[in-house]
């Protein structure tokens, strides 16, 4: 078990090199001189120079590298090219805002999108079934940022129930919450009556109800506990997901978060907060996914992690 | 069960079989129909509406609400909504081709190479593959945008690279049940080349899994062009791509919700529709799925 974790923990290590270095060295060849972009057109020569120097763009592009990891490695992400802000700071700030939309979409489909999975599993070929299906269907299909855009229409700004933009109160958060959870819950759904539908074929559950159990204890009892196994170790891939839909969501909502960091850094091209946003979430991810492979092993004592 | 269908199994051809199967699944036809009829449309755009009309601008003709003469009715720059909408699905739809089938085809070389020779060579390219896996699609994207700069055909390199790693695994999974089949041990021994085997013998094999993949990763990443459209780092404004006319319409759409719903629904469609295909081609190769 150790030793997997440890296996596993350093297998994390050239991954994160891996993609940090493919998108530095394709930043870092991308046709403009930054020091250029930072001061406009018009800046005197010297002053384009003295900013490289500062960069220190004037070393090679893995030299450059190298120093920013070895930075990176003891917490210091570096600054803004162009507002100068702390890049770890800037991104702590605004961490809180993206946790609570990404928490509250996870919870929501969860709490949603498993019973209603399971509901449809049991009672499948039901009305129930298919509304629920095409239901998922539906939210599969539609992006997230035009079901964004027609909730704020609808209720922010027709009923007035909540408020369109911003991140002062919880309040804020239940519109982009929503939003955000469309997708996720959606394959939630899909993937809870899969695996259920599944279970409920095999024999041992015909077993059971040859011996008279109620339906409620076969499901509940026999059913549910190994059809929930693909579910948990599909957390991860549901995180990447969320990831990938808060930068959408935020950008609709006008929230103050990671992603929108990411957003604003990506179309001036600021290479530190950039790179800084992809490390973070490239061990974030990295990290989840080890710990749901790991509760995996816990909760099915089937499976054996090999070192 | 295989008797009673006895005379069907001889008549038909694998392919045969899974194209009948495929015909019994409704949802899977209607989908089907829809984005035929879908791309049709759209290439058959200037029978409808002349090209021009993309980027007419007319003053006198903002937010026209839906009527005869303007389907979809106009935007804040009295362009018609309808024939950018039509147009921009050509964008739309060839651009998500474009990244699928490139996709595709480093996907399967890799997939194809890690699967079938297996080993170190295995452990090295999906190693590769994890690196671009290890971050959300979206961000890979957008790094890689942010890299290159933006524009149409650096999006879809963007695209791209964050995709084919999905294709290298799907392969790789299913040539390794297929490479010590007797047919490949036989191709062998005949002295075949491995880019052969690969690319003649296993590939066509264990292409049913892929081209689910191909049909559901298409509809995700016309939503991913899209949402690089909406977010403005994708098909930069004025070209008509579905994402970026609602990024356009943004602010208006407050007042004149036909100018947000219209290319919303049409995103939502193509992409439900390419649904329904993909989990029907799924049932129909593997029958055992059906219950």
């Amino acid at each position: 078990m150790l030793k997997y974790v440890a296996k596993r923990g350093l297998m994390l290590i050239p991954v994160v090199i891996g993609i940090t270095l493919f998108i530095y060295v394709i930043m870092s060849l991308a046709p403009g001189d930054p020091a250029t972009l930072i001061l406009g057109p018009d800046a005197p020569y010297e002053a384009v120079l003295a900013k490289r120097a500062e960069l220190g763009l004037n070393d090679p592009v893995l030299m450059r590298y190298v120093k920013y990891m070895a930075g990176v490695l003891q917490g210091d992400f570096g600054s803004s090219w162009y507002n100068g802000f702390n890049v770890l700071t800037e991104f702590a700030s605004r961490l809180p805002n993206t946790l609570t939309l990404g928490l509250m979409s996870m919870a929501i489909s969860v709490v949603v999108g498993i019973p209603l999975g399971i509901l449809a599993a049991v009672r499948q070929n039901s009305m129930l079934d298919y509304t629920t299906l095409v239901l998922a269907m539906l939210f599969a299909s539609i992006p997230a940022f035009w079901f964004g855009l027609m909730a704020q229409v609808i209720f922010c700004l027709t009923l007035g129930w909540f408020p369109a933009t911003g991140a002062e109160s919880l309040k804020h958060f239940v519109l982009p919450a929503l939003t955000l959870c469309t997708g996720s819950l959606a394959a939630q759904v899909r993937l809870t009556r899969t695996s259920m539908l599944e279970v409920i074929k095999l024999d041992y559950v015909r077993t059971a109800r040859s011996k008279g159990a109620s339906e409620q204890r076969i499901i509940g009892k026999h059913v549910l506990r190994n059809g929930m196994l693909p579910v948990a170790t599909r957390i991860g891939t549901s995180l990447a997901n969320i990831i990938s839909g808060a930068i959408v969501t935020e950008s609709v909502f006008s929230i103050p978060g990671v992603a929108s960091l990411l957003i604003n850094a990506v179309k001036i091209r600021d290479v530190p907060v950039v790179m800084g946003v992809i490390v973070v979430i490239a061990v974030f991810v990295g990290v989840v996914n080890l710990l749901v492979d790991l509760t995996y092993a816990l909760i099915d004592p089937r499976v054996k992690l090999e070192g | 069960m295989k008797y009673k269908n006895k005379s069907n199994l001889t008549n038909k051809s694998q392919l045969g079989l899974i194209a009948f199967r495929f015909s019994k699944n409704k949802l899977a036809m209607v989908g089907l129909a829809a984005i035929l009829l879908l791309i049709l449309m759209c290439l058959t755009a200037p029978l409808f509406i002349s090209y021009d009309q993309v980027y007419k601008q007319s003053m006198a003709n903002r937010f026209i609400t839906p009527c005869a003469e303007h389907p979809f009715g106009t935007d804040q720059y009295g362009r018609d909504l309808f024939a950018r909408v039509l147009y921009g699905g050509r964008i739309s739809l060839l651009s998500g081709l474009v990244v699928v089938a490139s996709a595709m085809v480093v996907g399967l070389t890799l997939g194809g190479a890690a699967g079938y020779f297996g080993g170190k060579v295995d452990n090295i390219i999906m190693r590769f593959c994890d690196i671009f896996m290890a971050v959300p699609r979206m961000l890979l994207s957008m790094a890689v945008v942010s890299a290159l700069g933006q524009g149409t055909f650096k999006m879809l390199i963007a695209l791209a690279v964050a995709e084919f790693p999905n294709y290298a695994r799907t392969v790789r999974a299913s040539i390794m049940t297929l490479r010590n089949q007797e047919y490949v041990e036989a191709a062998k021994c005949c002295g075949t080349s491995s880019a052969r085997i690969i690319f003649k013998h296993l590939i066509p094999n264990g292409m049913g899994p892929v081209i689910v993949s191909a049909t559901l990763g298409l509809g995700t990443t016309i939503l991913a062009i899209a949402s690089l459209g909406f977010l403005g780092i994708g098909v930069a404004s004025p070209t008509p791509e579905w994402g970026t006319i609602l990024s356009e319409n943004r602010t208006n759409i407050r007042h004149f919700p036909h100018l947000g719903l219209v290319p919303g629904i049409f995103i939502a469609i193509s992409v439900m529709c390419l649904n329904f295909v993909g989990d029907g081609l799924r049932d129909a190769l593997d029958p055992r799925t059906k219950n």
